[in-house]
């Protein structure tokens, strides 16, 4: 059982380091924000894993904490850092 | 029987996530991304954290998993609509079949 969930681990971390391909790709901030919640999300649901395999309830919090952190910065990202065209090749 | 179920979702949440990753590489625009984003990863979400729920030694510790969930899914319903709506905002033109 552990085995699988290691194994769903590592195939979630290996779907984040494809997902940067399309972060480096664009065009628009907003799809490299997107990554950002992307890895919030995976974050989350490896973490959750990780704490299961390896006997570590304190990795529950960090999952929560980093599903809190992954909220508020897109939040703060829509509402205040996105200005719009610069740096941006489209 | 509970070891089956929770091995079925933990398959299935892993191939919901392959399915966000290959929709945020594959769709053409930011909204349509961010389907790909705020629902079928979510879903993965889930779908692992409920096998993992099914696991937990005891039932605080399986509720405190499942919490996570509706967190991730109301905080992704509002990041999905506040991305959406600044995009239009600064006129970003939908993506359409036959060209903009």
């Amino acid at each position: 059982m552990t085995t699988l969930i290691l194994a769903v681990a590592l195939f979630l971390l290996a779907n984040l380091v494809v997902a940067l391909i399309a972060a480096a790709r664009g065009p628009t901030a907003a799809d490299r924000m997107l990554m950002a919640l992307l890895i919030g999300t995976t974050g989350t649901g490896i973490l959750g894993l990780l704490a299961h395999a390896m006997r570590l309830p304190a990795l529950v919090d960090v999952a929560l904490v980093l599903a809190l952190l992954a909220a508020i910065g897109g939040i703060a990202f829509a509402k205040r850092a996105w200005q719009g065209k610069e740096g941006e090749n489209e | 029987m509970s070891e089956w179920l929770s091995m079925v979702l933990l398959v299935a949440g892993a191939f919901f996530f392959f399915a966000g990753t290959v929709g945020l590489l594959r769709f053409p625009d930011v909204y349509s991304r961010l389907h790909a984003l705020a629902k079928v990863d979510n879903l993965g979400l889930g779908c692992v954290l409920l096998g993992l729920a099914l696991q937990a030694e005891s039932l605080a510790a399986a509720l405190k998993l499942l919490l996570i969930w509706p967190l991730v899914l109301a905080a992704s319903a509002g990041i999905g609509f506040a991305i959406a709506r600044r995009a239009d905002a600064l006129g970003i033109a939908p993506w359409r079949k036959d060209g903009p």
